[in-house]
């Protein structure tokens, strides 16, 4: 039966108001007698703060106050809490403001406020800092060598906590008796997420109530509010109110509690104003979470018909100077985890340690955990296919788990949901016209041009949990989520999230799920979001979560309504609830063969304003879920592109970029795809383009777009999108989640593309991202070699 | 971002704008795409700015008999759209930035500011362009080759504005290319190269060529001009030329993240290559 709203491309609602400039970010609020914050930051990566001097910047006009990283401990301000541990895990400190030493460029030693952001900036270079410089590490495995400068007195050897799963002897022992053994020292380099919107504070403290207001940019205002009340601000929550208005991208930089969160409130109490903080582009790229940064040895252990015997995995992931939110969990949970990959490797050894270094910290970014883990193994396996010389893809369904095989417990933790690989792969080689485009790429190769064909075979854990599971390896959050429906006594809704949207287009897709359950038209629904004192706990967007978890409790309680009208209607009726028929073609109750005796939607809403309902029944319509998943969702794809090097130059021009992906099923096919060509983009931008580069010293080399490469429209060409819809069994909606994928599989795609290319001249493996440069010195080392 | 406070003056004319400028001892601001970052970032604080954007007289592609004159306050977007001026100006002014710079940024601004990765210098050296320059006490005319001395450094002093460039009108026989190899990050050029070249009867008669993005300043290359003249231009003999482009290069090769100098070197003599391919095609 085809549905009115689900699966429907409807337009996205919050679009008219985006695309004429009328969406409402935290850099847009005015409050009276706001003041304006800037925030002074070590150009050191490693140094004593010896002095400061701010009596040039206070004697300026305009200069409200100047705090340091001594006044915020003073006021019995936390550090920010690292909200994921596993065991053993040493808990450097993070303080909003530096107390006695910079670990970053960037690092914030001290904040002026002021009467306009003009005089704070002229503030800023009115503050002496004596600083006595230290040696920096910037590399993640280079920091836990003998003689490495150390980064915290809490982090002997820079190293913060070690991650093993699996039996390292087992797997040893399978690769010795295994046919052969791949070897791959492989490194994922350094992201810098830069969402359009930078960050934005602003904080509004109420002396007279002794109430806290924030806005802040944020993907999940809920949790903030609560790292803010019970370890840093320790402001009660119920005097706390954090709000995330138009959030303007976040790709997971913008999960996290920041010291800007806690630096700009508490201006805000000590001089009873409004204050604003709005990060520049500059700040952004030295201060905004980077992603990925892992340096990692690898064996696969691969028998001569193409099978899979073992896999082992060391990786050093660079945590930066302090330790973000969720870092540890990146290189942990959602990473070792991930290994199976789509595959039937009996044994699995994987270990990651977490290393502390004098560069900006690295947490989530979009993938997260998942990026790394696939790039590694979709990489390693095509060379294992290169070594055996096999079709990529057939050594690939070798090992495939098969369809019949669910659910599947691989050998690192996770339980798959459900799959069919096969089929993912035939739809996939279909889209791309595989067979084509070896033909092209064989031609291509005959005239001396370099032409290369790349596949990848992804899967993705999302929408986390249960939370006793997640909570269990060490995150200090369940991930559960609240969604609740407010039928309006007129018939109008009002659905309440935890989630936040920031570019996932929720208010349309949240939507749709209320209007195809109740029958009511889309426009009646509203979405609220982003606002702790709008909606109950929840917990914000990420990880490709917020339709199977959020979206499940917000169906959840539609049906709840439902059920609940439907009673109502059998008391007006006088009918048994088991005889009435809800209609959703037009949202209205009747009994079972008497469609003309019907309640209307808006007749049952308002009757629960008056109360005509049965006696015991409370009044009101209006339902809450929380909603907790009994399972992780596993979201898979095919990807398949195809690129030409040029040989002269080394550059790389992606020619076409097929992705078939099964993501459960669709709510809107429209927003997916957008996901997924989005996602790809990001994807291309690892493979070619973006790194974040540090000098010995720990200087940011890319600490501008005009050296850091983002991808842009034509580094690409439009993806062509194919899908399987398999349902997840692990929500009602039966989704997996879109966020993700298209980064995660985007990377080895290409990877393997480029590596194809360039397989005629003998080149094994290159790190990427694939920059001329680079491509052009493995074509010369590869010459040379040949001579 | 903030930069530092200053005074801004707008100017109406030529000799208004000199002498705002030394009054107030300021800077000269056309479209301000490479001025107003600088300040932004607050490495640059001229505390006096002297807005020459509207005098409208400086604005404009105009033949002019055998040239063409391009006022100073001209927009890469005016240069890309322009029919009368030779292909290579238009084809770099294309590839500059993105529409927003195109539309504010200014020939004269472009090349007043010499940056070594611009594409502006290098054309116009290659068209052996005329830099017009306005002074105190009157005018004076530089040519291209001459007006760009070193890493953002030009023959041009501080009071001292650039008011039109003049480069030789389209001509037959005569084909232009500018070729270039983009800076992943910036779209800037890691190395430019830009030719003229004259043909008669299947030979090059005769050959301009210049380089740029990897050294401190744009390059008037006399080897490579040397190896084309008089040579039928094969695809060894312009192979041969562009190699030549190593010895016009000096030894100040410039280096980054993004392009070791030897990678530029070798880079070098591929996009003269290609200029000089695409320039004979067009002759
Ligand atoms: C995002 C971006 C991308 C870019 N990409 C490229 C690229 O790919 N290739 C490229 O070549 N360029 C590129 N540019 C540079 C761009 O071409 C220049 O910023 C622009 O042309 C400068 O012109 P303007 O009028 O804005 O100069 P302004 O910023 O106003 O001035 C620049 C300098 O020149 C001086 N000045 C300006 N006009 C005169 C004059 N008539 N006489 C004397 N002095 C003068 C000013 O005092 C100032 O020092 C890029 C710029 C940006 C912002």
């Amino acid at each position: 039966m085809s549905k009115k709203y689900m699966g429907q491309a409807i337009k996205r609602v919050e679009d008219p108001r985006f695309i004429q400039g009328q969406g409402k970010y935290v850099a847009n609020l005015k409050l009276p007698d706001m003041a304006y914050a800037a925030v002074k930051r070590s150009p050191y990566a490693h140094a004593t703060i010896d002095n400061i001097d701010a009596s040039e910047a206070l004697a300026m006009d305009g200069v409200l106050a100047v705090y340091t990283g001594q006044d915020i401990q003073a006021a019995g301000i936390g550090p920010i809490p690292c909200g994921f541990t596993p065991p053993d895990i040493k808990l450097p400190p993070w303080h909003a403001l530096s107390v006695d030493k910079a670990r970053h460029v960037g690092d914030a030693v001290a904040v002026v406020v002021a009467e306009s952001a003009y005089i704070a900036y002229d503030a800023l270079d009115a503050i002496e800092v004596d600083y006595t410089p230290l040696d920096a590490v910037v590399d993640a495995k280079k920091a836990t060598e003998p003689g490495a400068p150390q980064v915290h007195e809490e982090t002997p050897n820079n190293t913060s906590f070690h991650w093993p799963l699996g039996d390292s002897d087992a797997v040893k022992a399978a690769l010795d008796a295994s046919d052969h053994v791949v070897e791959l020292d492989l490194i994922n380099q350094r992201l810098i997420p830069n969402a359009m919107e930078p960050r934005a504070c602003v904080a509004d403290w109420s002396d007279a109530m002794d109430e806290m207001t924030v806005w802040t940019s944020s993907q999940n205002p809920h949790v903030i509010r609560l790292l803010m009340s019970a370890f840093t601000l320790q402001i009660p929550e119920n005097k706390l109110r954090v709000i995330s208005p138009d959030v303007g991208g976040g790709f997971g930089s913008k999960i996290f509690h920041y010291p800007e969160e806690i630096i700009v409130p508490y201006c805000s109490m000590q001089l009873k104003r409004p204050v604003k903080w709005v990060s520049s582009r500059s700040e952004a790229f030295l201060t905004d979470a980077h992603g990925r940064d892992h340096v990692t040895t690898a064996k696969l252990g691969v028998n001569n018909d193409g099978t899979f015997t073992a896999f082992h995995v060391q990786t050093w992931a660079n945590m930066g100077a302090y330790l973000s939110a969720f870092a540890p969990m990146i290189p942990t949970a959602l990473y070792i985890t991930l290994f199976a990959g789509l595959y039937k490797t009996p044994l699995i050894f994987g270990e990651s340690f977490g290393t502390m270094t004098n560069t900006t910290q690295v947490d989530a970014y979009r993938g997260a955990g998942r990026p790394e883990a696939s790039y590694l193994l979709e990489r390693i396996i095509d060379i294992a296919a290169r070594d055996l010389n096999m079709d990529p893809i057939e050594i690939r369904r070798k090992n495939f788990i098969k369809k019949d095989e669910y659910p599947y417990q691989t050998p690192v933790a996770l339980v798959y949901d459900s799959g069919d690989y096969d089929l993912l792969f035939d739809k996939a080689m279909e889209v791309a016209g595989y067979n084509d485009m070896l033909a092209a790429r064989d031609a291509a190769r005959a005239e001396g041009r370099l032409v290369g064909v790349g596949v990848s075979g992804c899967i993705e854990a999302s929408g986390a949990g249960p939370s006793k599971v997640v909570t269990s390896l060490g995150a200090a959050v369940g991930l559960w989520e609240h969604g609740s429906v407010r039928v309006h006594p007129t018939g109008k809704i009002s659905v309440m999230t935890g989630t936040h949207t920031h570019g996932q287009g929720h208010e349309t897709t949240f939507a749709q799920i209320v209007a195809e359950e109740l029958g009511v038209p889309i426009e009646d629904i509203e979405i609220i979001h982003g606002d702790t004192a709008k909606t109950p706990f929840g917990l914000g967007t990420y990880a490709s979560r917020s339709a199977a978890v959020g979206g499940s409790a917000i169906l959840k309680s539609a049906q709840k309504v439902k059920e609940k009208m439907k009673a109502i209607a059998a008391y007006q009726l006088e009918a048994a609830v088991e005889d009435i028929v809800y209609d959703a073609d037009t949202a209205s109750m009747h009994v079972k063969g008497s469609p003309d005796n019907a309640k209307s939607f808006f007749e049952i809403s308002f009757s629960a304003l008056t109360h005509n309902m049965p006696d015991e029944m409370e009044p009101g319509l209006e339902e809450h879920t929380f909603f907790d998943p009994p399972n992780f969702t596993f979201p898979n794809s095919a990807h398949i592109a195809m690129v030409e090097v040029d040989k002269d130059t080394g550059e790389v021009s992606l020619l076409k970029y097929a992705a078939v992906d099964d993501v459960g099923n669709v709510i809107n096919p429209m927003i997916v795809e957008g996901q997924l060509q989005g996602g790809i983009a990001q994807g291309v931008g690892q493979a070619l383009l973006e790194h974040g580069q540090y000098d010995d010293d720990g200087q940011l080399l890319t600490g501008s777009f005009l050296d850091y490469a983002m991808p842009r429209a034509d580094n690409l060409p439009m993806s062509d999108l194919g899908r399987i819809e398999i349902p997840s069994p692990s929500n009602p909606l039966g989704v997996k989640g879109a966020g993700e994928m298209g980064t995660i599989a985007g990377t080895p795609t290409v990877a393997n593309a480029v590596m194809d290319a360039l397989q005629p001249m003998g080149v094994r493996h290159v790190e990427i991202p694939h920059t001329p440069l680079a491509i052009h010195n493995a074509i010369q080392s590869a010459a040379a070699a040949a001579d | 971002m903030y930069p530092p406070k200053f005074d801004y003056h707008r100017a109406s004319s030529v000799e208004e704008a000199i002498a705002l400028r030394k009054e107030h001892d300021g800077k000269f601001m056309a479209g301000g795409h490479s001025l107003i970052p600088v300040m932004k970032l607050r490495l640059a604080d001229p505390g006096c700015i002297v807005d020459i954007g509207r005098i409208d007289a400086l604005r404009g592609v105009c033949p002019d008999g055998a040239t063409v004159k391009i006022g100073a306050l001209t927009t890469h977007a005016s240069v890309h759209a322009s029919d009368e001026l030779p292909d290579a100006l238009p084809e770099a002014a294309g590839w500059i930035g993105d529409p927003m710079v195109r539309n504010r940024g200014t020939v004269g601004g472009n090349v007043a500011h010499a940056d070594p990765s611009s594409d502006l210098p290098t054309v116009l050296t290659a068209l052996g362009a005329t830099m017009k320059i306005a002074g105190d006490g009157g005018s004076r005319e530089v040519a291209a080759a001459d007006f760009f001395t070193g890493l953002f450094e030009t023959a041009m002093g501080e009071d001292e504005l650039l008011t039109e460039v003049s480069v030789p009108a389209k001509a037959a026989g005569t084909g232009t290319a500018y070729s270039k190899l983009f800076n992943p990050a910036s779209r800037y050029a890691i190395v430019g190269a830009a030719v003229s070249v004259t043909m008669s009867n299947g030979t090059c008669s005769s050959a301009t060529v210049a380089i740029g993005g990897l050294t401190p300043n744009a390059k008037r290359c006399g080897s490579v001009e040397a190896a084309l003249a008089g040579k039928e231009m094969s695809e060894a003999n312009i192979e041969a030329a562009a190699n030549a482009v190593a010895a016009d290069l000096g030894d100040d090769i410039l280096s980054d993240i993004h392009a070791s100098a030897d990678y530029r070197k070798k880079m070098a003599s591929v996009f003269v290559k290609r200029a000089i391919t695409k320039a004979v095609g067009r002759a």
